[in-house]
């Protein structure tokens, strides 16, 4: 039976009522007494010479407040990148300088160059139309090969080249790897291109910066994924305000699959300019800027090899990747295709020899940085396509090739850093296989043919690595950062608890899961926890929501800090029964004694707490409050399997899905429907990239999808309903909970099946096409038919 | 400047508009109804419908002076008299066919437009109503259960969350 209630049970989420009935607290919905509005006049030159910008007209246009330009931030820090990458050599990547507003130069289509303040955004906008703004056009280089050759222009001057970094990973594997493919019985090669992306949470991006010149106090509100990071990055590198004097509140975030993680340039302008100013600055964007100046994703190219012995065992893997950063580093950039992507090369397969190699480029582009999965999708896209292609080439059923190969003892050290603690990736197949109803297959596909249709299937696996990040472990890969989380736990006389968490809940319903495992551990009702998150003068600490890590890093702070409140409440108890601490049981709500009827309920320990008329004052300080910093001492690796069967129109190329099938293990979970929902829009991220979405320039820079009239984001009749499950459980071993994590999964372990599918279909169909590049939109499906 | 009068959610509402000003930035600045969301430049996401006359609109595709006199529902209004949620509000809870909730609103109003016109529509009616509403976060396969359900079907046979 399910669960009604507490770990396990598909509670409906508290937060809905407020979403379904209009009344959340997005940062557009805040108003700050006084505003000015912000408009900001971004560069539509990829890349020039910025010669002069005059704001004289604009500045006496009906309004205006105060004009700023690049000038004005001279004395002000560099936008911060959060992760420095060592290259193969030993040496520190190029890190440049990354303005506030445009200051000598612009770099890319959507660099902010002057920004209005002024009383409307009307106004704003208006004005901003009046500045006159002199650039000399220099070459752009949009293409990462042609922008690491010798004499391509320079994104930046003072850089020795574009070349960001090139990484070697692990260097001292290569030897013994390039010797592998030397001894090989067959090597399969494959070239492609991992599509950039953009986010697109529904929720555009909004700052509104406030200043108190009473008591020298910021505060921003501001769409953040991780309000405190932002709180320490623009605090303490850019702006030079102590940590003392900044609140940073991200209420309500309507989605942010990873492009609300970074700090913006906006987010540190309207906090400089309320203090310049003297009143608060709202800043709104419009989807067009959010096109053009939110990160983008992926936008790798890509060249695997693998090999294989006579008996189809792996035995060597190498793949070099062109990474675009775009024109600056945009947070945690230089992690993604290194320490994200490298280190899930060895995916769900014992090959015992892996060499990755990453060439990071930059371009005159938007910043590139984490997109939803972050380098694993990028890493599971490369594997499973090269593992599909190696199948066809040798005659084997690709599934058979999978299972050959597979890791079935855990723990298992990959040859690429990183130690699974569990999984079962024949149990994930074998439901899989249930699922999807292989056998009927070829009846599908006959059917289909009758109809004039070409039916593919396509099977993959993938491996996540989740719950970023052990702090001394990143700490040496680069991260100038700490990833534990916190939590404390406030207990308040009458009994309810108020549960401050570090994690960040924009969509995945941490206030209803967050709270059913507290209501666990106590035996109280769910209706007694409010989960509070996303204030930084409400929770101490926090470093946020990505990367799969809420439940497993943030869950875990919140597991032992109710741990500590259950100790202290027991002492009390035991001290109000009059019995050995040792012999006090918790169980629904209540205290008891063991071997006795003596019990008091958790609202007289809490009351006593508080009231401690009758407490032992002289063991315990009164009152119940506790704070829990977790810093996880592994990765969580969840993992599974996914298949897709899709019809391909031979006449126009147009790809349609007819059913998709998720076989996932997350470890244990907390609540299904929750899981089960973000399985399902994953799925709708991966399929998306797939098959529609492409964030596209032309060779001189300008962007050329900046609006959801160019951009394909899925729609309703794009896409199926979806098959999941996940059944399949191995908990993890070194965090309480046993939970890996689920919000990447569908986008990480979705595109690779969708081209197999496809692939598959044209093959059945007389192709011999053995890749198309995504998106596999009808045009290119179409091509590579012909 | 000039004087708009409506009614809005039942009230009478009224405001200084600029010729320019849009529906949904009236709804939203002026009368501090920020449950219409706004997603997009192009009136392609749907985060902003609303109902006007009983139709529903993309209020970002109309000025505030075009609703002149008009009867104007938001998300907002959309609750049971005693502040219960409604059946299409209460559909999207108990199939989880929300998450960010930012599109929320829209998919809200938009269903209640679908279900008028349409009282018991098929899985492909639906999705093909819903071109207008985009949604980053579900996949679209709870929400057009939630609809389904919302209908009156029998949604036991859509897999199950």
């Amino acid at each position: 039976m399910p669960k009604d209630a507490g770990i396990g049970a598909s509670s409906k989420r508290r937060e809905d009522v407020r979403f379904l009935t209009g009344v959340g607290n997005y940062t557009d919905d805040i108003n700050v007494n006084g505003q000015a509005h912000v408009f900001f006049l971004r560069s539509d030159i990829a890349h020039g010479t910025l010669t002069s910008v005059d704001t004289a007209a604009a500045a006496g246009m009906p309004g205006v407040v105060q004009i700023f330009t690049g000038a004005d931030f001279e004395a002000v820090g560099s936008i911060p990148c959060g992760w420095q990458v060592t290259d193969k050599h030993g040496e520190a990547m190029q890190e440049p300088r990354h303005p506030v507003l445009a200051h000598g130069k612009v770099r890319h289509v959507g660099e902010p160059i002057a920004a209005v303040v002024a009383e409307t955004l009307e106004q704003a906008r208006d004005a901003a139309e009046a500045i006159v703004v002199d650039i000399s056009e220099l070459p752009a280089v949009v293409d990462m090969k042609e922008a690491v050759k010798d004499g391509a222009p320079k994104v930046h001057d003072d850089l020795t080249s574009n070349l960001c970094y090139d990484w070697g990973f692990v260097e001292e594997n290569k030897a013994a790897t390039d010797k592998a493919f030397e001894d090989a019985a067959h090597v399969t090669t494959l070239e492609l291109v991992n599509n950039r992306l953009v986010a697109n949470p529904m929720e555009p991006r909004v700052a509104v910066g406030d200043y108190s010149r009473g008591t020298d106090d910021h505060t921003l509100y501001t769409t953040s994924q991780n309000p405190h990071v932002i709180r320490l990055l623009m605090g303490a590198f850019v702006l030079g305000i102590p940590e003392h004097k900044l609140r940073v509140v991200a209420p309500d975030v309507g989605g942010g699959f990873g492009t609300k993680i970074f700090h913006y340039q906006e987010e540190a302008f309207v906090t400089f300019a309320a203090k310049a100013c003297n009143r608060a600055v709202k800043w709104t964007s419009s989807r067009t800027e959010a096109f053009m100046s939110d990160a983008h994703g992926r936008d790798h190219v890509s060249k695997i090899q693998l090999a294989l012995d006579a008996d189809n065992n792996f035995t060597a893997l190498r793949t070099d990747t062109y990474a675009n950063m775009g024109a600056y580093l945009s947070t945690f950039a230089p992690s993604v295709p290194t320490w994200l992507h490298g280190t899930l090369m060895a995916g769900n397969y014992k090959t015992p020899l892996i060499y990755v190699n990453v060439k990071a480029v930059f371009t005159n582009t938007v910043p590139v940085d984490a997109y939803r999965g972050a380098g694993r999708p990028e890493a599971t896209y490369q594997l499973e396509r090269v593992v599909d292609k190696a199948a066809r080439e040798l005659g084997v059923d690709p599934i058979a090739l999978r299972r050959q190969n597979f890791i079935t003892q855990f723990p298992y050290a990959t040859p690429v850093a990183v130690e699974y603690d569990t999984g079962d990736y024949v149990a994930t197949m074998d439901k899989l296989e249930e699922m999807g109803d292989f056998a009927g297959f070829e009846a599908r596909r006959a059917e289909s043919k009758k109809n004039g249709k070409l039916r593919g299937l396509g099977v993959n696996c993938y491996i996540e690595a989740c719950g970023i990040a052990p702090s001394n472990l990143v700490g040496q890969l680069g991260a100038r950062a700490g990833l534990y989380e916190s939590a404390t736990v406030r207990v308040n006389a009458t009994g309810g608890l108020v549960v401050m968490t570090g994690s960040h809940s924009h969509g995945q319903g941490h206030e209803t899961s967050f709270a059913q495992v507290v209501a666990e551990m106590i035996g109280i009702d769910e209706s007694m926890i409010e989960i509070v998150h996303g204030d930084t003068s409400k929770v101490p600490m926090g470093m946020g929501t990505y990367g799969s890590r809420s439940i497993a890093v943030g869950g875990s702070a919140m597991v032992r800090a109710t741990e500590k409140i259950i100790a202290k409440a027991k002492k009390i108890a035991s001290h109000l029964l009059e019995a050995s601490e040792t012999d006090i049981e918790l169980k629904d709500g209540a205290f008891s004694v063991a071997g006795t009827d003596k019990s008091v309920a958790w609202g007289d320990v809490t009351l006593a707490a508080y009231v401690p008329h009758n407490y032992p004052l002289e063991d315990i300080e009164p009152g119940l409050e506790e704070t829990a910093f977790y810093d996880p001492s592994n990765f969580t690796y969840p993992s599974g399997a996914y298949a897709c069967e899709v019809e391909v129109d031979p006449d126009t190329g147009k790809v349609t899905i007819d059913r998709f099938m998720a076989a996932d293990d997350f470890g244990n979970i907390i609540n299904p429907m929750i899981v089960t929902g973000q399985v399902h829009g994953g799925l709708a991220q991966g399929i998306g990239q797939a098959l529609l979405e492409n964030c596209a320039y032309d060779e001189n820079g300008q962007l050329l999808s900046a609006s959801y009239m160019d951009y394909a984001m899925p729609r309703a009749d794009d896409l199926p309903m979806f098959n999941v499950d996940h059944s399949c459980q191995t908990p993890c071993t070194h965090n309480p909970l046993g939970v890996k994590g689920c919000g990447e999964a569908g986008a990480i372990g979705s595109p690779p099946a969708v081209v197999n599918a496809v692939v598959d279909a044209l093959r059945s169909g007389g192709s011999d096409v053995t890749h198309v590049d995504m998106p596999l939109s009808p045009d290119r499906v179409w091509a590579a038919m012909q | 400047m000039a004087q708009v009068k409506m009614t809005v959610n039942g009230k009478a509402a009224s405001g200084e508009v600029e010729g320019r000003t849009l529906l949904s930035s009236f709804l939203r600045d002026q009368l501090q109804l920020t449950g219409t969301h706004v997603g997009c430049d192009t009136s392609q996401c749907g985060a902003c419908v609303v109902h006007v006359d009983g139709v529903a609109v993309k209020s970002c595709t109309m000025l505030a002076a075009e609703a002149e006199g008009a009867d104007v529902a938001t998300i907002e209004g959309q609750a049971n008299a005693d502040g219960s949620l409604n059946v299409i509000q209460q559909a999207f809870q108990d199939h989880h066919g929300l998450q960010c909730g930012f599109c929320t609103p829209g998919m809200v109003m938009s269903t209640a437009s679908l279900l008028k016109e349409n009282p018991k529509p098929t899985e492909a009616e639906v999705r093909a109503y819903l071109e207008g509403n985009i949604c980053r976060c579900t996949g679209y396969h709870n929400i057009v259960k939630a609809i389904m359900a919302a209908s009156g079907q029998d949604v036991s046979s859509i897999a199950a969350e």
